[in-house]
């Protein structure tokens, strides 16, 4: 546990960072009148295996490793007494990925992970996020030297979830950092993907995708700190909205600073509206303090049915249903089948036809 | 027997100031087991004529009709006039990220034939479409056209033909963008379904040398949005070494 900040003021949502986050839904996760259970909730699915160990650690004694000024987050990182540590050995190949899920029941949760790569380790970590709940949590994912991990985090919460939550990766030396985040349930999550590095030769590629219909607000602030030379990032984040005030945000910051030389870094949003009433936010924001660098760049996209594509599809014959399901499932698919995981995309992509279905799309 | 026949056909397109006219009346009928080649100048319209054809929603009829067999194509949608038996190979094939050449295939022959085609004879049939064509299997697990190179959007298009069985074919600048080689394949693989099925072709090409593999019954000097000379191969050689000049000059 950490005491919050003395100067700690609740958002107000004027905030940059809150302003697109409709406050009243949050549930007072921000409100340090609100008491939220610090509790953990997370589960390894099937039985332990070797190459990575679970335990769980007193707050104090696994502090988090970066700085945040995200107003929950330094709720998460007061309230918290005990922290889940997923640690993969050192040197470890895990063949099949480890799996975590999120029983958070009804009410609310605080709670905090740290997932170690230890030096040259390999692992797949994917965490399930379903049913109701109202949590914040925050997961720092460590990448010591040389690692490899894919981290796969996803929303399929029920109806009225609410997530705020920050997934930060500190990619060490030479390590691979790949992570995909997929966003479809919940009445409102806010998430903060962000990236940092603590050593040169790191990769980080954030994939993500969110699909939100009537009345979700789904958001994500990634943020990709270039502190250190000759580390790279990739970041496409793909949305879907459809149905009478779908929301998202997706913001993306990249930060490209002075000593940073030999960055390359590209990122990428796309936003599919497939029908009247829905609002996609899309603000690309990067920022270079140095021209010594390999490649920066961004683009953003947000529009209608692309109706070249109808048209192709339709002149072989395929009739306009079809030809835009396939369109759109193709959208979706393009990181889904990324997952790598066929049990799970194919849940994640009958989930979505199920929502396309519902809102005629 | 089929029989495509195009009278008096003008298209616009809807711009900022308004409807501009691209093709200004034209005339042409093209019956099956006949080649007719395009030629004409950057803007003349051809790429206009093939998607109206084909019934691209960008492009206004303003005039004038198209028919198969004597059935009104204008009236049909897009997915009705490849059911007809009209397939357009297009200039710039488009990008389907996420779709697999596979889906796709299979998605087209299901709607075409009004069945999905047997698993086994129908995996059977698109390999070996495909290595007539000199196509790496690998693209059946590619996005539609996604990252192709000019040359393999221009296969696959072709490859689509094959498996599509059209009637009548138009070919928009097929010959674009090819090396030797991959002129040679395509070309047969259009004689292929031209012998087969007795395929009508429109071919709209620049050159002549795909002529050389696919003969030309007649020959149509395009210009200023109609055809505005018509003959047999020779007119191509001499519009090869002349150029358009004597036609666009207003
Ligand atoms: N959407 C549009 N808005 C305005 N003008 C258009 C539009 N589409 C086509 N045109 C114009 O119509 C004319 C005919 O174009 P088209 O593509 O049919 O020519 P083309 O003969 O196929 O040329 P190329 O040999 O270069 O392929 C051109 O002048 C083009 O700029
Ligand atoms: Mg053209």
């Amino acid at each position: 546990m950490s005491a919050l900040p003395t100067n700690y003021l609740a958002p107000s949502g004027r905030e940059e960072a809150w302003r697109f986050t409709p406050m009243k839904r949050i549930a007072g996760l921000h409100d340090p009148a609100t008491t939220i259970a610090d509790r953990i909730s997370i589960e390894l699915i099937g039985a332990a295996r070797p190459g990575f160990t679970i335990s769980r650690i007193k707050a104090a004694d696994l502090p988090a490793k970066s700085s945040t000024d995200d107003a929950v987050i330094q709720r998460v990182r007061a309230d918290v007494s005990e922290v889940t540590h997923l640690r993969i050995s050192q040197e470890a190949v895990v063949a099949e990925p480890i799996i975590l899920t999120r029983k958070a029941g009804n009410g609310g949760e605080f709670s905090r992970t740290v997932i170690t790569a230890g030096a040259h380790s390999k692992a797949t970590v994917i965490i399930e996020n379903a049913g109701e709940a109202t949590i914040g949590e925050e997961i720092e994912l460590r990448l010591e030297v040389g690692s490899n991990l894919t981290f796969i985090s996803l929303q399929e919460w029920s109806a009225n979830a609410v997530h705020l939550g920050r997934h930060h990766a500190i990619v060490g030396r030479d390590a691979t950092f790949n992570s995909i985040t997929v966003t479809i349930g919940g009445s409102l999550v806010r998430l903060l993907p962000t990236v940092e590095y603590s050593d040169q030769g790191g990769s980080a590629e954030l994939l993500g995708l969110y699909f939100a219909t009537d009345g979700q607000h789904l958001e994500h602030r990634v943020h990709v700190d270039h502190g250190i030379p000759n580390a790279k990032s990739r970041v496409t984040y793909k949305g879907v909205l459809a149905g009478d005030q779908a929301r998202t945000v997706w913001i993306g910051d990249v930060f490209i600073r002075g000593n940073a030389e030999g960055t390359d870094t590209y990122e990428l949003n796309k936003n599919l509206l497939l029908t009247d009433g829905a609002r996609a936010d899309s603000v690309p924001n990067l920022e270079i303090e140095t021209g010594e660098i390999v490649g920066a760049g961004h683009a953003s996209t947000t529009g209608r049915f692309d109706d070249e594509q109808l048209f192709y599809l339709m002149s072989r014959g395929i009739p306009m249903a079809d030809a835009r399901r396939l369109v759109i499932r193709g959208f979706f698919t393009e990181i889904i089948n990324r997952i790598g995981n066929e049990a799970i995309e194919e849940r994640l992509m009958s989930r979505i036809d199920a929502q396309l279905e519902k809102v005629g799309a | 027997m089929s029989q495509l026949v195009i009278k008096n056909l003008q298209v616009g397109v809807e711009t900022e100031s308004g409807m501009t006219e691209i093709l200004r009346g034209v005339d042409l009928t093209i019956n099956s087991g006949e080649v007719h080649a395009i030629m004409g100048p950057n803007g003349s319209g051809k790429s206009t004529l093939a998607y109206s054809i084909a019934g691209h929603p960008k492009y206004t009829i303003t005039g004038g009709s198209v028919t198969l067999d004597g059935t009104d194509v204008l009236e049909m949608s897009v997915d009705e006039r490849a059911k007809a038996g009209i397939f357009l190979a297009m200039q710039y094939p488009v990008e389907v990220p996420g779709v697999s050449v596979a889906n796709f295939l299979r998605t087209a022959a299901t709607a075409l034939r009004g069945e999905a085609p047997k698993v086994r004879t129908w995996v059977t049939e698109v390999k070996e479409a495909m290595s007539k064509l000199a196509m790496d299997p690998a693209f059946s697990e590619r996005s539609v056209n996604e990252g192709f190179s000019g040359g393999e959007k221009k296969r696959h298009e072709i490859l689509q033909m094959e498996l599509l069985k059209p009637k009548i074919a138009v070919l928009d600048e097929t010959d674009s963008g090819l090396d030797v080689d991959a002129l040679r394949v395509v070309s047969e693989g259009v004689n292929r379904v031209k012998s087969e099925q007795n395929l009508g072709i429109m071919l709209i090409t620049h050159y002549t040398r795909i002529l050389r593999y696919i003969k030309p019954d007649f020959v149509h000097v395009f210009a200023g949005g109609k055809i505005v000379e018509e003959g047999g191969p020779e007119l191509a050689e001499r519009l090869e070494e002349k150029g358009y000049a004597e036609y666009v000059k207003a």
